[in-house]
């Protein structure tokens, strides 16, 4: 656990980058600090491993104060990962990762054979061994970065902006990699993003912080949509709300799944037009996985690839309500497909029976 | 020092101190005419960059006073024409901003030579109008050093007989004399100074767009 | 070109080997000196900040200067207390170490100022100490402009010193000075043509070097050596 107690940092010229922060990040669940520029989260993320001294306040990690401990060997303790990953350019991408065994006194085999380890881990080939980081790209780099902060497997991790300096596709590709990371090997982690949207992707927990270092509000990405504490916690949170909302909701056994009637792909247009409910009829593949929608008065001989539309999502049974509600919408028939685990269809659900639910139940809390 | 016998010699000190502005400028000139083509073409032809920066820099190597003693082997010309000065000075400024032009020329921003292309320029057009233009402030820090070391290199060629200002070094060794010397080196630096700033003016007057920054 | 065929002008005090023997001395010399003196220097001011007005002017003011007018000012005034040969050969020194110390101290401080200001973050964040960080990540990071800079030093420190053959100082430059006094074009050729092998050596040695010494991952050079642009030097020498 990472505890903030009354911190503040201020500057001798006066500004207040950090006013008497109060601030509790639980042991292996992810925290996020999240805030426009200048409400001092990254200062206070430097403070945590002292990079920054706090003017006044302590910091407890596991209930020990920082103040007391040895900087460096403060450092060692936790992992560290910045925006442009910082990686040694006169090093091999290995030896990068080995870098925090090695200075804690690991035996170099062991060391490289851990880093080859997260190499696999963070999703590298293993031909990057050799490689140095002027070779990799942004996210590639990035993903070196985490490799290397959880070499020496720290009970503690702090990132700062880790995925802010790729492009939008790398960065959603490194968030989930990153979500499926933590829930492997749940660190405690304090996160600084000015992006809203991956905090409430990635954070069990979100610390809004407005200007000069204040704590807005400290809640569930749900709660902060659901009831944010402020009219600034609520701009910042954004338009929406009440949609982005349902992404954070259990659907499972919310929902009635009505049966749902299929054609397979090659079915003859008389059995499509049998099979069909109003002018859409489901199609599958031989597994039950479904392919598309076509209209049976459309199809010529048989069905066929080219007469699917492709614009309906599938929700998992076990998914969120946001999905589930998506998932009727974008449908051409207005049916939502629902699958199970495996990808096999179990069913339909209409717009209609995802708000009555919705309505029902307004605050379904959290699948995480 | 002496200031009786710089009166004295005052006519002669202006003889010399014209030579060396004409030995140290003149191959400024020719060496900026004829590297820009060149570190255009090193640019354009990305084949060529290496062998031209490689030569050029091998020739940048040569100590000054053995190429001044070599040149007039292969100009045939007399070891005391000030040809041989020009010419040894000249290789030094293209073999100097050769790289400073190509690598000028490679920093101007790639969407702004693409919006030259689209609105039409040709190659030379987008050159002359757009790319040259950019570049001058980087050129314009290589010609300083160029024009600085100028003026020092040229003061070597006393040591082969050839008036200018260095020859205000070698009268005073021989005579034991501390006046021209002194003299010397404050007109060798003043020299390289008004040069330095002449450039400097030149880069402000070449490129008004640049803020008005405190000149470093 | 004749001179250099003449058995009778490789043996001897005035002997090749021995002219080449003694500017190779003095050139070490004084690049050991202006290295002790500027490296520290350029790395201090580089990683605290402090002095970096040293560094902008002191580049400008020193190139203005000429090498032969300053060795001849400085033989006058040392050479009267200093009676045997040091009479001459400290000036030169002096001047060499003068004129070696401003690209050995411009470019390990541009150097320094080089290097990933992430890599030193994320050293420190991870628990790097001061000592370790300068060790282990700003200098092999700013080896590549550090040897630059001796790279331009040393060239600049032998053509000097054949400079400072007018003022007695030994090395190859006699044969340029002597070969001028009695007229004999063909030493003085014999003199160039082996002075530029000599720089052209060293230059072409450090450049060996420095592709040796400095991480691939730096120089953005794939296994395949290749001689680059990159080679050259950053600032280059004067005179």
């Amino acid at each position: 656990m990472i505890k903030f107690e009354n911190v503040t940092k201020a500057y001798p010229d006066g500004t207040v980058a950090v006013d008497g922060l109060n601030l509790e990040a639980p042991t292996g669940k992810l925290t996020i600090l999240v805030g426009p520029s200048g409400c001092g989260k990254t200062t206070s993320l430097r403070m945590i491993n002292r990079l920054i001294e706090p003017t006044s306040g302590t910091i407890y990690l596991d209930d020990q104060p920082t103040s007391g401990m040895d900087a460096a060997l403060l450092r060692r303790r936790i992992g560290y990962v910045i925006q442009h990953a910082g990686l040694f350019p006169h090093r091999t991408i290995v030896d990068n990762i080995a870098t925090m065994p090695l200075l804690l006194g690991e035996n170099p085999k062991k060391a490289k054979m851990r880093a080859l380890e997260l190499m696999e881990r963070v999703g590298l080939p293993a031909s990057f061994e050799r490689r140095y980081p002027w070779q990799l790209s942004g996210g590639q780099q990035q993903r070196v970065g985490v490799a290397r902060a959880l070499a020496a497997d720290p009970a503690f991790m702090l990132m700062d902006e880790p995925f802010s300096a790729v492009d939008p596709v790398v960065r959603a590709q490194l968030q989930d990699e990153f979500l499926r990371l933590q829930q492997e090997i749940g660190k405690t982690i304090i996160m600084v993003t000015h992006d809203i949207d991956e905090a409430l992707k990635l954070g069990d927990q979100v610390a809004v912080m407005r200007v000069g270092g204040h704590l807005a509000q400290m809640a569930t990405p749900s709660e902060l949509l659901t009831a944010p504490a402020d009219d600034f916690v609520a701009d910042f949170v954004g338009r929406d709300r009440g949609y982005r909302s349902l992404g954070f909701t259990d659907s499972s056994g919310a929902v009635d799944i009505r049966e749902e009637a299929f054609v397979e792909l090659g079915a003859s247009a008389g059995e499509a037009r049998t099979k069909a409910s109003g002018a859409w009829v489901l199609v599958v593949d031989s597994n039950r996985k479904p392919l598309g929608w076509a209209q049976p008065e459309r199809i010529a001989v048989e069905v066929r690839r080219e007469d699917l539309n492709l614009s309906g999502t599938s929700a998992s049974s076990a998914g969120t309500m946001r999905q589930l509600l998506d998932a009727a919408l974008s449908s051409p028939s207005r049916r939502g497909v629902v699958v199970n685990s495996s990808g096999e269809l179990l069913g339909t659900v209409t717009a209609t029976d995802v708000i009555k639910a919705i309505e029902a139940e307004p605050h379904l809390e959290t699948a995480r | 020092m002496n200031f009786e016998w710089l009166g004295r010699q005052f006519d002669n000190i202006v003889v010399l101190l014209g030579w060396h502005v004409f030995l140290s400028v003149t191959p400024l000139i020719l060496g900026l005419l004829i590297a820009l083509p060149l570190g255009w073409w090193a640019r354009r032809q990305r084949s060529v960059y290496p062998f031209l920066v490689g030569v050029a820099g091998l020739l940048y190597t040569v100590p000054s006073l053995a190429l001044f003693v070599l040149l007039p082997l292969v100009l045939g010309s007399k070891i005391l024409d000030p040809v041989n000065i020009i010419a040894a000075l000249t290789i030094y400024t293209v073999a100097l901003l050769v790289r400073v032009v190509a690598d000028a020329l490679d920093s101007v921003p790639e969407d702004t030579v693409q919006a030259a292309k689209a609105m039409g320029y040709r190659a030379y057009q987008s050159f002359l109008k757009v790319e040259l233009p950019v570049s001058v402030p980087v050129i314009s820090a290589g010609l300083r050093v160029a024009a600085v070391s100028n003026v020092s290199l040229v003061s070597v060629a006393a040591l082969l007989g050839i008036p200018q200002l260095g020859s205000l070094f070698t009268q005073g060794f021989q005579l034991r004399f501390f006046t021209p010397i002194i003299a010397g080196i404050i007109l060798c630096v003043i020299l390289a100074m008004v040069l330095d700033g002449l450039v400097i003016l030149l880069n402000r007057w070449l490129t008004p767009w640049t803020p008005k920054v405190v000149a470093s | 070109m004749n001179y250099l065929f003449d058995p009778a002008h490789w043996t001897g005090a005035d002997g090749i080997p021995t002219l080449l023997g003694e500017h190779l001395l003095y050139s070490m010399i004084a690049l050991g000196i202006a290295a002790i003196l500027a490296i520290p220097l350029g790395i201090y001011i580089g990683v605290t900040g402090k002095g970096v007005f040293m560094i902008a002017g002191l580049a400008n003011a020193l190139r203005a200067l000429p090498s032969v007018g300053l060795l001849i000012l400085l033989v006058l005034l040392i050479s009267p207390a200093f009676p045997s040969k040091m009479g001459y050969i400290l000036p030169s020194l002096i001047v060499l170490v003068l004129l070696a110390v401003p690209p050995i101290l411009t470019n390990t401080y541009a150097g320094v100022r080089a290097v990933d200001a992430a890599a030193v973050d994320a050293a420190r964040g991870m628990g790097f100490r001061t000592m370790k960080i300068l060790t282990d990540v700003q200098l092999p990071c700013s080896l590549p402009l550090m040897l630059s800079g001796v790279r331009s030093a040393l060239l600049q420190i032998i053509s000097t010193a054949t400079i400072a053959a007018y003022i007695s100082l030994g090395g190859l430059g006699r044969l340029l000075i002597d070969g001028k006094a009695q007229n004999d074009f063909s030493q003085m050729v014999a003199g160039a043509v082996l002075v530029a092998l000599l720089a052209l050596f060293f230059d072409q040695l450090l450049a060996f070097i420095t592709r040796r010494v400095v991480s691939p991952g730096l120089t953005r050079r794939t296994l395949k050596t290749v001689t680059s642009p990159s080679d050259a030097p950053l600032i280059p020498a004067a005179a």
